[in-house]
């Protein structure tokens, strides 16, 4: 494949969820795309719809109360929203590996490592148990877990929440994916473990040459594996950058908040700064922009008029009414 | 493991002694004097006091208590009172039809009330979960005896499908081997008397597995429910596996856990229901024979019995738990 043409290309998304209480737009129109070989970044707060995003993509939304009731997600140039449940199912496992946040929940607790990976891999490929259990043992070795002849026998509490981690990735790579969705896929692991499973993730995409949407709060993370960075607000885009250019020249309101509330360990400012009041309540949305009741630059029109994206730069879109015609950014 | 059986199995000996204490005591609180049902009203205290003397019943408690568990560790369960038939053969000539009926009664309702309960889970809020759960919550509170009258007066009197009381048709043979009619129809390959027994086993195993079905399918829903919300249903989701496989391994072997204690509890009420519902279908099983005994004042059978009855309670608790490591593999017998 042209590393040009994207691998995944998802067009002006929606996923609504109705519930008793109103609509939840939890994801308001969005677009993206990924090439093969790169890594995007999706960053934003809890509740910002980052795993809606991703549950989108696989299919998974539940529904009800959940519905895609906008948007086209082009997979390798097909639309996933016009495929039927067995065809989507073909491409979840396959083509697009998915790992979740905690390793501590996301394997069954109750079936071995090896009955996990092996029913992955038949459930796409044609192989034989014999097959199908060598190719998990070639896994374990690729995402480093010790002996895994012994290991493979084993149970998911018989590992630590890192080695769990690696688990899940080996289950996402079992059959050679060209996407891989990881959703805050080290956040619930401590520092050091961080640092080894975002090695892996670079180490993998290298070898496979994947695409990967990395879904994070974790903007440590996003500048350390991620080519291009969507940040995300109340289910739509905030900002969409080169990640260097985002850290250098960051312009929404909401993502320097972001970059300011990243604790900075320097002898004299040690202090997390968060971003002041929390995040909104998606049943009730204001008028005009959905970040204005915290933003520290907040405007008139910004209580009325919900902004579009627009490009500021080469490839740099923001969503902010202080950018709709002055290009000069604002400092904080 | 096996060291786990065998600890458990030590530990039982102060629990069945307990249980011994219990049914001894509660025989001897009942009121009514066994030596009167014997000889009749017309006895006199002469007679009566020589025959209380002749059983022992004036005899210390402790000291009654005493030959109560020495004969019962030499297999002695004594014999009745009334007939002076000996009770061991009795218990083990009456015993497969019980087990035979609760074993029956406890398979309809785990398959049933699985399949619902999944079912009900997995449609959540649908026309099957809302009829199968105001059914079940009308199960739990059905009484037994009233169920199997009805199911009497309708398939067998009004009816006549199926046979009103028995294991097994008079017009049909079958050499018994293990006293255990189905199986006993297998080993001779006796198909007629297995579609037999089968029909007469319905209405009694329907009617002692209501409750305990109504039971299992409630827990299953709800346990269910809880394991599809999981993260790793979701992985398995995500993994491209198929629906089926998804709900019936993943979700099911978790959502059991409760539910395998709830089956284990229910066993016992199983083996006290099946006094009401031998009764009810004339079923020759330990159950009916108790509740005559009970009738009589037959105190030696019924404290026989029960002992026998509590046995198979605790170890089927035992069973139970031994089955829980099969299915949880996180747990640890150490
Ligand atoms: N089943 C559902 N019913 C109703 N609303 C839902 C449902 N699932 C998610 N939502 C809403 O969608 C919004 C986005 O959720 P999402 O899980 O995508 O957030 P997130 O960005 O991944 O956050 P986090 O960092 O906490 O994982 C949330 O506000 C949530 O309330
Ligand atoms: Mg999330």
């Amino acid at each position: 494949m042209d590393t040009d043409t994207p691998l995944l290309d998802v067009v002006n998304l929606h996923t609504h969820f109705f519930t008793k209480a109103g609509t939840v737009k939890a994801v308001d129109g969005i677009d993206f795309s990924v090439k093969p070989g790169e890594t995007l970044g999706i960053v934003g707060e809890s509740g910002s719809g980052k795993s809606i995003t991703a549950m989108s993509i696989l299919g998974l939304i539940p529904s009800p109360p959940g519905k895609i009731v906008d948007g086209g997600i082009y997979f390798k140039g097909e639309n996933l929203l016009d495929k039927k449940e067995k065809q989507l199912r073909q491409i979840r496992g396959k083509e697009i590996g998915m790992v979740f946040q905690d390793p501590m929940t996301s394997l069954n607790p109750v079936f071995t490592v090896e009955k996990q990976m092996v029913e992955t891999i038949r459930a796409h490929e044609n192989f034989s148990k014999k097959q199908a259990r060598d190719r998990s043992l070639e896994l374990l070795n690729l995402v480093g877990i010790p002996d895994p002849k012994k290991r493979l026998t084993s149970y998911p509490h018989e590992f630590s929440g890192g080695m769990r981690q690696r688990i899940m990735i080996a289950i996402a790579l079992a059959c050679n994916p060209s996407l891989l969705i990881a959703d805050e896929p080290t956040t619930a692991l401590d520092v050091t473990i961080q640092a080894q499973i975002l090695d892996l993730f670079r180490r993998m995409q290298r070898e496979l040459d994947m695409g990967i949407i990395m879904i994070t709060h974790d903007l440590g993370v996003v500048s350390e594996v991620c080519d291009r960075v969507m940040v995300m607000y109340a289910g739509k885009p905030a900002e969409f950058s080169e990640t260097k250019n985002l850290f250098d020249h960051g312009k929404h309101p909401y993502t320097l908040g972001l970059m300011n509330s990243i604790p900075k360990i320097t002898p004299e400012k040690h202090k997390l700064e968060a971003i002041d009041g929390v995040p909104p309540d998606l049943h009730g949305l204001p008028k005009g922009c959905s970040f204005a009741p915290r933003c520290k630059h907040v405007m008139e029109s910004c209580l009325n008029i919900d902004p579009e994206l627009k490009e500021v730069d080469n490839n740099h879109h923001v969503r902010c009414l202080l950018y709709e015609d002055s290009k000069e950014a604002v400092s904080t | 493991m096996l060291k786990y059986i065998i600890r458990r199995l030590v530990m039982l000996i102060p629990v069945l002694l307990g249980v011994s204490i219990l049914t001894f005591s509660l025989v001897h609180l009942i009121p009514g004097d066994p030596a009167k049902s014997m000889l009749g009203e017309k006895a006199t205290e002469t007679q009566l006091e020589l025959l209380r003397e002749e059983m022992g019943l004036n005899d210390p408690y402790i000291v009654q208590y005493g030959n109560f568990i020495g004969k019962i560790l030499q297999g002695d369960l004594g014999e009745s009172i009334q007939s002076k038939e000996d009770i061991a053969v009795e218990i083990a000539q009456k015993l497969p039809a019980t087990i035979e009926l609760t074993i029956f009664a406890m398979i309809l309702a785990m398959v049933i009330g699985i399949l619902a309960g999944v079912i009900a889970a997995v449609k959540q809020y649908s026309w099957f979960d809302n009829v199968s759960m105001t059914g079940a919550l009308f199960g739990v509170s059905l009484p037994i005896f009233w169920l199997g009258l009805m199911m009497i007066w309708v398939f067998a009197v009004e009816l006549k499908i199926l046979p009103p009381s028995g294991r097994l048709a008079s017009t049909v043979e079958l050499e018994t081997i293990t006293n255990f009619y189905l199986l006993d129809s297998i080993l001779s390959g006796n198909w007629g008397a297995f579609k037999d027994a089968f029909f007469h086993l319905l209405m009694p195993g329907l009617a002692l597995g209501t409750i305990p079905m109504a039971v299992i399918a409630r827990m299953t829903r709800s346990s269910m429910l809880e394991v599809m919300g999981q993260d790793y249903i979701r992985t398995a989701a995500a993994k491209g596996l198929k629906k089926q496989l998804i709900i019936f391994q993943h979700a099911l072997k978790n959502a059991f856990l409760p539910v395998l204690t709830i089956i284990g509890l229910q066993f016992g009420f199983l083996l006290g229901g099946a006094v009401l519902t031998e009764t009810i279908f004339s079923w020759p099983g330990i159950g009916r024979y108790v509740y005559q005994a009970v009738l009589a004042r037959d105190y030696q059978i019924v404290q026989s019995t029960i002992l026998i009855i509590a046995t198979i309670f605790v170890l089927v608790n035992l069973l139970t738990d031994i089955l829980y490591k099969y299915f949880d593999p996180r747990i640890k017998y150490e």
